[in-house]
C-alpha cells in the first residue's frame, strides 16, 4: 500500500494531493500541466515536495515533519518516462539489465520471462535508435520491471503510439500488473485510456483532486 | 639545427596540460552545472579569462604569481626550497592555464547536451551518482569531451606568449617548438624553423587523424563522421 500526501508550490498553482494505492492500477487523470508528472517525480524522489508524507508498506520515503527524503536509487520505485528515456548508447539487452545489481539464476530467469512475455527477445542486440515506438515502450517496461520495483510509475505510457499498438499494449500493461502484483500509477490525459486501465481514478485539475466531469458517467 | 629538446618539451607540456585540464575541466564543468549560487557568473567569467586575454597578459599575471617575490613563488621557496619560474614546469603551467577554458567550455556544453531524464532514469533504476556519471553522463558527453581535449592539446602545444613570459627561452632547457621556431626565424635560420614547422604540423595532424579514426570506430553506428 502506497500512501501519498504532498504539497508542492508550482509556478502557476499549488499542487496538493492525497491518495493511496494498493496492488492495482491507479490512474492520475487530468489535462496537460495539471501536476501529474510532478506528482510522479515526487513519488520517485526525483523532486522534493514542500510538505507532506510519502510511505509504502511502512517504509517512509518522504516526511516533511521528520525531514526524511530517501534518494530515488534506494526507493525501489520503477519509473517509465513519457519518452521512455532509454539509454541510446546501450543495446536493448544492456538497457534491460541496467537496474540489476547482482546477476544470478533468479535474474536470468526473470530476464528470459520478461523478454518472452513482452515479445522482445529478438531485439536484444539492437540499439534504441533502431526501435519503433511500441518496441521502445516494451523495452522500457522490461527495464523498469527487471529492477524489481515495489511500485511502477508510468508517465503517459501509450500517448505517442498509434491506435492498434496502443490497444495491444494496454492489454499487456494490465497483464503485467496482474502478474507482478505491484501497484501501478499511470498518468494520462486520455479519457479512454483512463477508463480502460484504471481500477481507481484520481481526477486532477490545477494540482487538486476534483470530482469526475459530468460527461464521465457512462 | 633541429634539436630533440624543444620537441620533447612541447609534447610533455601538451600531455601534462591534457591531464590537468581533463581532470579540472570535467570536475568544474560537472559541479557548476548543477550548483546555482550567487558568484557563479563571476567564477565562469574568471575561467574564461585565459581564453580572452592576450597570452602575454596571462603570462604576465603568472609571472607575478610564481616569480620569486610572488605569492606562489615565495610559498614554494619557503616550504619546498624550489622555484618553478624559468623551468620546464612553468611551461607546463602556462600550457595548462591557457588550455583550461577550452576544456571547461567544451565539457560544459557536452554535459548540457546530455538529457537529464536519462540520468534520472538511471537513478530510479538504483544507480549511485558515480554510476550515473560513468555509465550515462560521460559516455553521452564523450564526443564533446574529446573535442575539448583535442582543442586543449593543440592550444598547449602551440602556446607561445605566456610560455615565453614564465619559462623564458633557455635553449636546451625551457625552449618549446613555437619558441624554437620564433628564435630560429629571428636568427635567419629558415631551414631549422621550417623543419620545426613541419614537425609541429605533423604532430597536430596525426593527433586529430588518430582521434577521428578512433572515435568513428568507438561510436560504431554513429552517423556523424569524425569529431573534427
Amino acid at each position: 500500500m502506497l500512501t501519498v500526501d504532498i504539497k508542492k508550490q508550482l509556478p502557476d498553482f499549488a499542487l496538493q494531493l492525497e491518495f493511496a494505492v494498493d496492488r492495482n492500477i491507479l490512474v492520475l487523470f487530468g489535462p496537460s500541466g495539471c501536476g501529474k508528472t510532478t506528482t510522479l517525480r515526487c513519488i520517485a524522489g526525483l523532486l522534493r515536495p514542500d510538505a507532506g508524507k510519502i510511505a509504502c508498506d511502512g517504509q517512509v520515503f518522504y516526511d516533511s515533519q521528520t525531514s526524511v527524503h530517501v534518494p530515488p536509487r534506494v526507493r525501489s520505485i520503477g519509473y517509465m518516462f513519457q519518452d521512455y528515456a532509454l539509454f541510446p548508447h546501450m543495446s536493448v539487452k544492456k538497457n534491460v539489465w541496467y537496474g540489476v545489481q547482482q546477476r544470478n539464476t533468479h535474474t536470468d530467469e526473470m530476464y528470459r520471462k520478461l523478454m518472452g512475455l513482452l515479445k522482445i527477445e529478438q531485439l536484444e542486440k539492437r540499439y534504441i535508435g533502431q526501435l519503433s515506438g511500441g518496441e521502445k515502450q516494451r523495452v522500457a517496461l522490461a527495464r523498469a520491471l527487471m529492477a524489481e520495483p515495489k511500485i511502477l510509475l508510468l508517465d503517459e505510457p501509450l500517448s505517442s503510439l498509434d491506435y492498434a499498438t496502443r490497444m495491444e499494449l494496454q492489454a499487456e500493461l494490465k497483464k503485467m500488473q496482474e502478474l507482478w502484483g505491484i501497484p501501478f500509477i499511470l498518468v494520462t490525459h486520455d479519457p479512454d485510456e483512463a477508463r480502460a486501465m484504471g481500477d481507481q481514478i484520481v481526477f486532477i485539475d490545477q494540482g487538486r483532486q476534483v470530482a469526475p466531469p459530468l460527461s464521465w458517467s457512462r | 639545427m633541429v634539436e630533440w629538446q624543444p620537441i620533447i618539451l612541447s609534447l610533455k607540456v601538451a600531455c601534462m596540460s591534457l591531464v590537468f585540464v581533463f581532470i579540472f575541466g570535467i570536475f568544474f564543468a560537472y559541479v557548476l552545472r548543477r550548483w546555482e549560487f550567487s558568484g557563479k557568473a563571476a567564477i565562469e567569467a574568471f575561467f574564461a579569462l585565459p581564453l580572452v586575454l592576450p597570452p602575454v597578459v596571462t603570462g604576465f599575471i603568472l609571472l607575478i604569481l610564481i616569480g620569486k617575490q610572488g605569492p606562489i613563488g615565495r610559498f614554494l621557496g619557503e616550504y619546498f626550497h624550489t622555484q618553478i619560474i624559468f623551468t620546464p614546469y612553468a611551461a607546463m603551467l602556462a600550457g595548462t592555464v591557457v588550455a583550461f577554458p577550452l576544456m571547461y567550455h567544451s565539457a560544459k556544453a557536452a554535459f548540457q547536451s546530455v538529457d537529464s531524464k536519462l540520468e534520472d532514469a538511471a537513478r530510479t533504476l538504483g544507480a549511485s551518482e558515480w554510476r550515473v556519471f560513468f555509465t550515462i553522463t560521460v559516455p553521452l558527453a564523450w564526443p564533446g569531451l574529446v573535442a575539448g581535449l583535442v582543442l586543449s592539446f593543440a592550444r598547449a602545444l602551440g602556446e607561445f606568449g605566456a610560455t615565453i613570459m614564465v619559462a623564458g627561452n633557455i635553449p636546451g632547457k625551457t625552449q618549446t617548438i613555437p619558441l624554437a621556431i620564433y628564435f630560429a626565424s629571428e636568427a635567419n635560420d629558415l631551414t631549422t624553423a621550417g623543419l620545426y614547422v613541419i614537425i609541429i604540423s605533423l604532430i597536430t595532424f596525426s593527433m586529430i587523424f588518430w582521434l577521428n579514426t578512433w572515435s568513428r570506430k568507438k561510436m560504431g553506428t554513429s552517423p556523424a563522421g569524425g569529431i573534427f
